[in-house]
């Protein structure tokens, strides 16, 4: 009887394995976009078919490849100015991937400071960051990065700026929240009575529990920086004019929208699947690392 | 022989103003080096908060009016924030109330034992697993290793009181304050966790403070008891001498209300209701009084 009940323990699918699979479909398909998204963003020089500013105006507003008319060799057709859709749609992932990423880190960090530090203290420093936060919020994001990202100027630096100054109030109002109620936990005060100081209570005790959190927050987040880089592509504040940009695909396409409708539909598509699949993972991820469901 | 813990007149407040609410008023007691003092009281009586006072755990709007606290001669109250730091978990430990709740939920078993005793005994970290390993079976844990690398919610709730007491023997402290260790659990549970303290205490020889409202621990593992009731000490004494000839009416009523395996059931009385009011009318006389008495 020991000796079964001792294999079978040792058979037990490791913990990142049992993870895995309690995060389930959204997981898997929220991974695989945002996998491929990264790799494409990668990959760009070596699997775009041609470069993406290269003009060709004699095969302008080409459609794709399997409707009439279409070329084999531009796939998803071309732009009012011959120049080749998919490439320009795999060029623009590398814009998406690096305002996603590098903004949702840098707002994460400072939220997550700011918001530490405000439900760990409490009293008026915690009074004034949440106040600072509801000023905050009480303007318009989309508007206020619009703003910002006009006043700082156009590039790649501006736009991750004005995303970052924006949305670093959603880190700080969920993870003061959040801080606050584990503090209030038996095992924080169990930390305390060991002899372990704020800073250390914090980093190693009440950190570890909102990881799950924090996850899903800069998954999420990841998602929205792309969209905002979207819309400000959009209205022409964004990177470089010559960079392809989604965004910018799209307010292109909008002027040729009757003649060729794919160069703004291909490029609305890639943002829909890149949001949903960071919104997928971010779900995913909460219910794989969620200790609670650890069961 | 200097008390490990000496307290006297200590008064504590919750809140100010017109709100204030007294939950300590003037509580004397001591505990000498390897004794083990029952606090016993009713819910409210105020001996969880003596306990919290004693490890500088007051909620943030209770404050001590008057009194002093001193561990082993030395003036706890007036201790900078880092030395007092330095005395708790090693000097003076906390067995909590809730096992299942004061552990962290997401650090495995043995980085929370590893915790303590790294950040007293200066060990390394495989030095302080090893260490852990031997406390887990000196308090009567099977296959101690495997355990170590188990989470919180893995383990039942009669071993991570274990688990707890362990870390609070750890680092041989001299002064334990138990608040209710057995309340949360089963009795048979309640039983061994008991027998597991008193040999850990012989052995190691650890004063402890025993919080509880249950007059058969009491009788069982203390030699000495205080009992408490609205924030004041009735009565105080060795804990054969208080539990045959009460002198306080309230111990009376208290005796009278415990079942006893050598009574009939119907021989139970409730603690007479005018007892409680006289009691407490007593109390709030003592309040205006030193209102009067301070201004």
């Amino acid at each position: 009887m020991v000796d079964v009940a001792a294999s079978v323990a040792l058979q037990q699918p490791s913990r990142w394995a049992m993870g895995f699979r309690r995060g389930g479909a959204r997981l898997w398909v929220g991974g695989a976009i945002v996998a491929v998204l990264i790799l494409v963003a990668l990959l760009a020089p070596w699997i775009a078919p041609h470069d993406p500013i290269e003009q060709d105006l004699l095969s302008g507003q080409l459609p794709p490849a399997w409707m009439h008319g279409g070329d084999t060799a531009y796939l998803l057709g071309t732009d009012s100015l011959g120049r080749d859709v998919l490439s320009r749609l795999i060029y623009a992932a590398r814009v998406a991937v690096v305002v996603g990423f590098v903004a949702a880190l840098l707002a994460g960090a400072i939220g997550i400071t700011l918001g530490l530090i405000a439900g760990s203290f409490g009293g008026w420093i915690d009074q004034a960051t949440s106040r600072l936060i509801d000023v905050w919020m009480a303007f318009p994001p989309i508007l206020l990065s619009i703003v910002l990202a006009a006043v700082i100027g156009a590039g790649l630096t501006s736009v991750i700026l004005a995303i970052v100054v924006v949305d670093w109030t959603r880190f700080a109002r969920i993870i003061r929240a959040e801080t606050a109620v584990q503090l209030q936990r038996d095992y924080a005060m169990a930390a305390r009575v060991i002899g372990l100081n704020r800073g250390q209570t914090l980093r190693l005790e009440i950190l570890p529990n909102l990881v799950p959190l924090v996850v899903t927050l800069l998954a999420v987040e990841m998602g929205v920086a792309i969209l905002v880089e979207v819309i400000l592509s959009f209205v022409g504040i964004s990177v470089a004019g010559d960079t392809p940009t989604w965004g910018g695909m799209i307010a292109e396409g909008r002027q040729i929208i009757y003649q060729s409708p794919w160069v703004m539909a291909f490029a609305i598509g890639c943002v829909i699947v890149s949001v949903v699949g960071f919104n997928l993972l971010g779900d995913g991820l909460r219910t794989a690392l969620d200790p609670v469901q650890r069961r | 022989m200097t008390a490990v813990l000496s307290i006297q007149d200590l008064h504590v407040t919750i809140g100010r103003g017109a709100r204030a609410a007294n939950v300590l008023r003037g509580v004397s007691l001591e505990v000498q080096p390897g004794e083990v003092r029952g606090l016993v009281g009713e819910s409210g009586a105020g001996k969880s908060m003596l306990g919290r006072a004693v490890l500088g755990l007051l909620p943030a709007d209770a404050w001590i009016g008057k009194g002093g606290i001193a561990f082993a001669g030395r003036d706890f109250l007036t201790l900078p924030e880092r030395e007092r730091r330095d005395l708790l978990g090693r000097q003076i430990a906390l067995i909590p109330q809730d096992p299942m709740t004061s552990l962290n939920p997401v650090k495995r078993v043995g980085d929370q034992i590893a915790r303590v005793l790294q950040r007293h005994l200066a060990l390394s970290r495989r030095q302080a697993l090893q260490r852990a390993t031997e406390l887990l079976a000196e308090v009567a844990i099977r296959d101690p290793q495997r355990v170590l690398g188990l989470y919180p919610y893995e383990i039942s709730g009669g071993m991570r009181q274990r688990v707890l007491i362990a870390m609070a023997f750890g680092c041989d402290p001299s002064l334990i304050i138990a608040d209710e260790p057995t309340t949360a659990l089963d009795v048979t549970v309640q039983r061994q966790v008991l027998q597991l303290i008193e040999r850990l205490r012989e052995r190691r020889g650890a004063a402890i403070l025993f919080v509880t409202h249950d007059l058969g621990v009491v009788a069982k593992i203390c030699r000495t008891m205080t009992v408490m009731h609205a924030g004041r000490v009735l009565e105080d004494g060795e804990t054969a001498d208080v539990l045959t000839r009460p002198r306080h009416a309230y111990t009376r009523a208290l005796l009278a209300a415990t079942p006893r395996a050598d009574r009939p059931a119907d021989a139970l009385r409730p603690v007479p209701p005018a007892l409680i009011e006289s009691l407490w009318s007593e109390a709030h006389r003592l309040d205006r009084l030193s209102i009067v008495g301070r201004t």
